[in-house]
């Protein structure tokens, strides 16, 4: 049961590393950078797990109850920024190899550059 | 493929070793974090511990965070510029290159839902300090408010008078209150992002001392960035590649 969480992480990771190596689509192909970048969200979280902890907001909860790690929390808010930005700016890369190779399979932009 | 499966076995057996040295599940002991979760409420009367973390004593590490964004904002704007080759159909009403989407569920639905999701993503942001949420989600909450205006019209009606200046003055907005919020402590407090104003009362709205304000800021950064994204990839439709170039 405590692998179960990493194991998940593991699966993701490389789940989306087999769509990224297999992808005939820039845009399919950005997506699954994303289900790779899910997979660090689950580490992160994970790892700041404390068995029969709370989340770290003490609207209603007592202030002595044991809490889960803040930290990787708010590291995981960042990688959530991160990952938008990256996909962002790698969509509108796919928008533009498309007007300019009329194709977005990456097999076929590779062939017609040479 | 046979390649991929050579190297996907062997990073799987390089990753299984290496989460194996992980602490076990639910027995995580980070010292900085219990540290952060105890004092949080005492020093800064706020109870939302991700907040204050973020915006308070790691303020510095979400300054670059917004900068990520805001420049990956102007990336996309250089990206997908009007280019050589290009030009900028104009938005004529006789072409038929009407949205798909012209069915009047879709336009009632998406209407009466503008106003509870503009008011929730105010909500998300102003309470960031005391309940899950804060700037950045709420700022994706009052973006998906301003899409739906788009669902609820036609794109291409509002072609011409796109507010798009708008979303780069709310987006520029956020990021510069951010840093001025930020400098405000330096100057009143001493140091940059310093925690410069009383922290208040437990529970209530403006506890956190300048988190809120924070919030607020990122809730503008963050709405008018993916807005400027969302407007550009939009606009990809209205333009054309000229077949001579």
């Amino acid at each position: 049961m405590s692998a179960l969480a990493y194991g998940v992480a593991a699966w993701l990771f490389l789940v989306g590393l087999y769509g990224i190596v297999t992808s005939r689509n820039l845009v399919h192909l950005v997506v699954c950078l994303t289900v790779v970048q899910a997979s660090t969200y689950v580490l992160l979280l994970a790892i700041g797990y404390r068995s029969g902890a709370a989340a770290p907001i003490f609207a209603d909860i007592s202030p002595n109850r044991r809490v889960v790690d803040p930290i990787v929390a708010t590291l995981t808010l960042t990688d959530v920024v991160v990952e938008a930005t990256v996909a962002a700016l790698l969509l509108s890369l796919a928008v533009q190899a498309h007007k300019r190779f009329g194709t977005l399979d990456p097999n076929e932009i590779g062939a017609l550059r040479g | 493929m046979v390649v991929f499966g050579c190297g996907a076995a062997g990073f799987a057996a390089l990753l299984a070793w290496g989460l194996a040295g992980l602490p076990s599940f639910g027995h995580f002991d980070g010292a900085y974090g219990q540290l952060l979760a105890h004092i949080t409420v005492p020093e800064r009367k706020a109870t939302s511990v991700i907040a204050v973390t973020t915006f308070d004593f790691r303020g510095f590490d979400t300054l670059g965070e917004e900068f990520i964004l805001f420049t990956a904002a102007v990336g996309v704007l250089v990206l997908l510029r009007l280019q050589r080759g290009e030009e900028q159909v104009p938005a004529d009403p006789q072409t038929p290159r009407e949205p798909v989407a012209e069915s009047l569920s879709l336009r009632s639905v998406a209407t009466a839902l503008v106003g509870p999701v503009l008011v929730l993503g105010i909500y998300v942001v102003a309470h960031g300090a005391l309940t899950p949420g804060g700037g950045f989600q709420g700022g994706v909450v009052l973006m998906s408010s301003f899409l739906l205006v788009y669902l609820a019209g036609s794109h291409l009606r509002l072609g011409g008078s796109r507010p798009i200046t708008a979303m780069e003055v709310a987006e520029a907005t956020g990021a510069a209150g951010f840093v001025l919020i930020g400098l405000g402590g330096l100057v009143l407090a001493g140091t940059f992002m310093e925690n410069f104003i009383p922290a208040g009362t437990r529970g209530s709205l403006l506890s956190g001392g300048d988190v809120p304000l924070f919030n607020i800021a990122v809730g503008l950064e963050v709405m008018g960035a993916l807005l400027v994204v969302l407007g550009e990839l939009l606009d990809q439709r209205l333009l054309t590649r000229k077949e001579s170039d």
